[in-house]
């Protein structure tokens, strides 16, 4: 069974979301296979001068009775400004869906999402196939202040939602990893995605508290499907290309010094 | 339907079509895109004798129109190919082709004497143009005595089609292409990719971790171009053409500069199934211009 497909995706939506970012809505012009938190699509945007390899996308949502895909995206150059201005109708191409995902067969009770930003783009479809699963979550959210904060609306009709904030606009005063609920959740798994030292910190936080945690890594990629060895991370065995063997790991795989 | 038939020393092609090596895996990642037996073969990602990890991350700067890598060979072995690669491969129904790298001549010799032995395998491309590794790789392609050194070697210890891979980072392509010729080369490949480098301005660092690497893509085609029309007047074994083919067009254009087949690379990371879609349309576009056989424009250029 095909695990992925190329298909064109026709433009139902695109909103910006703040100066910084923008929420894309699409449907599928043919069948996707299923697509699991955590994966990603690789997206060709014919209008974007000067680009030529696909752009990899963290999917937002996915609702597989209509085919429609939702993307999150932070603007940061010259593909992620090509898609801010998609515009209702425009037609672009995507392989989809690549990568692993999270992975959710081993047991927990309660888990811990944990995003930075853009970050929080794989977890509203995680947190929808948690709450389908019966499994309890909370959202831990950090963020430099409120405009970096996306569809938290949206989030909180999910699940409860910590927030930190570095200038206090909202939440707590601090980092994620100072927020009070770490202290008093009970949490026994960890499911993060953001800023690299923000992952790092709170895969720091797991390790001493000995709590298995995911984080999901973000590299530039070239082919999206483990043919280029280009997007590789070192880990305990060995580079391995994130588009591939990602771009969620488990902490311990990882060689980070934390 | 015109013949697409061609061939490459003792190798037959249903069609010129071949992906490049490092842009295709083995094939097998593309299965969900296209059907892989519709191509002429597959040259799959270099294998080195023993396994090497490759370069640090970051590998991979897009450029205007391509891409700069610096992957460095990663593989994991000749053994690991042979034991657990060749078995999942050997049976896909088109050529399955190995392309083979090295540090020193004994490596090559020895890699190429074990694929070999591999039933299933009825070619290798030797690359001696490899621009991102430190050892062996592209210095063995710079210089017509050393290139011919290794393809002597490799040719007392492998007896099917071998075909060279040449870097176009050298003054005169046609010298090594005619030495290669000269030690027992069945055919020639080319281009490798072209040394370039990328900087971030505002971090007045280089992109790669390499600082530089090898650059492919369409912004490379009327380079490659210009060395395969070189190479075809200059050799007698025939040339396999490639660098920045990402149409039917494109790959017209190789064959009438006097390319027998050509390869398809980064084009893959664009369109996956563009291979497929490459070999189909080569039959149509000689169907509509009226020619029976690929052979009828191989070298066709007029001038």
């Amino acid at each position: 069974m095909k695990q992925s497909t190329q298909t064109d995706l026709v433009v139902r939506s695109c909103r910006m979301l703040s100066e910084r970012a923008v929420l894309v809505v699409m449907q599928a012009c043919s069948p996707v296979p299923p697509v699991r938190p955590g994966q990603f699509l690789q997206l060709l945007l014919p209008s974007c001068k000067g680009t030529y390899l696909r752009r990899p996308y963290s999917i937002h949502d996915f609702d597989e009775r209509t085919g429609t895909v939702s993307l999150l995206v932070q603007l940061v150059g010259k593909g992620s400004t090509a898609v801010a201005g998609l515009k209702e109708g425009d037609v672009v191409n995507a392989l989809m869906p690549l990568g692993n995902g999270f992975d959710l067969e081993k047991p927990f009770e309660n888990a811990l999402l944990v995003a930075g930003g853009v970050g929080m783009a794989p977890m509203y479809m995680l947190g929808k196939e948690l709450r389908s699963m019966g499994r309890n979550f909370t959202y831990l959210f950090g963020a430099r202040g409120e405009s970096q904060l996306l569809r938290l609306d949206a989030f909180r009709e999910i699940a409860a939602t910590a927030i930190s904030t570095q200038d206090g606009s909202v939440g707590e005063t601090g980092l994620v990893t100072e927020n009070s609920i770490l202290g008093k959740g009970g949490f026994d798994s960890i499911f993060c995605c953001g800023p690299t030292p923000m992952m790092k910190a709170v895969a720091q936080y797991a390790v001493k508290n000995g709590l298995p945690c995911q984080v999901s890594l973000e590299h530039h990629m070239a082919c999206g499907m483990g043919a280029c060895l280009c997007c590789v991370e070192d880990t305990v065995e060995g580079h391995v290309c994130v588009c591939k063997e990602g771009p969620v790991f488990d902490i311990n795989k990882l060689k980070w010094q934390i | 339907m015109a013949d697409l038939k061609t061939r490459i020393g003792s190798l037959e092609l249903e069609n010129p079509v071949l992906t490049a090596s490092g842009t295709f895996g083995y094939g097998l990642e593309y299965q969900d895109y296209m059907d892989i037996t519709k191509l002429g073969g597959i040259i799959v990602k270099g294998t080195t004798l023993m396994p090497r990890q490759g370069n640090p991350y970051p590998r991979m700067a897009e450029v205007h129109m391509g891409m700069l890598n610096a992957v460095g060979l990663q593989n994991k072995g000749v053994d690991y190919f042979v034991n657990s690669i060749y078995p999942a491969i050997r049976n896909i129904d088109t050529n399955m082709i190995v392309n083979v790298s090295g540090s020193s001549i004994a490596d090559y010799v020895e890699t190429a004497s074990r694929i070999n032995e591999l039933e299933d395998i009825p070619a290798i491309e030797l690359n001696i143009s490899c621009p991102n590794v430190k050892q062996g790789g592209m210095a063995f392609g710079v210089n017509p005595a050393s290139a011919a050194q290794v393809v002597e070697a490799v040719r007392k210890a492998y007896s099917k089609t071998l075909i060279v891979k040449l870097s176009p980072n050298v003054t005169d392509i046609t010298e090594i292409a005619r030495a290669v010729e000269g030690a027992g080369a069945d055919s020639v490949s080319l281009i490798n990719t072209l040394l370039g480098m990328a900087i971030n301005a505002e971090t007045r660092r280089p992109v790669l971790s390499t600082v530089t690497g090898g650059m492919s893509g369409p912004a490379v085609k009327p380079i490659a171009l210009r060395m395969v029309w070189q190479t075809a007047k200059a050799v007698r074994i025939p040339v396999i053409g490639l660098g920045g083919i990402q149409c039917v067009t494109d790959a017209i254009e190789f064959l009438l500069a006097g390319a027998r087949a050509i390869e398809i690379g980064t084009a893959n990371f664009v369109d996956p199934a563009i291979s497929e879609k490459i070999a189909a349309g080569i039959g149509e576009w000689l169907d509509s211009h009226g020619c029976r056989s690929v052979d009828e424009i191989v070298g066709a250029l007029e001038c």
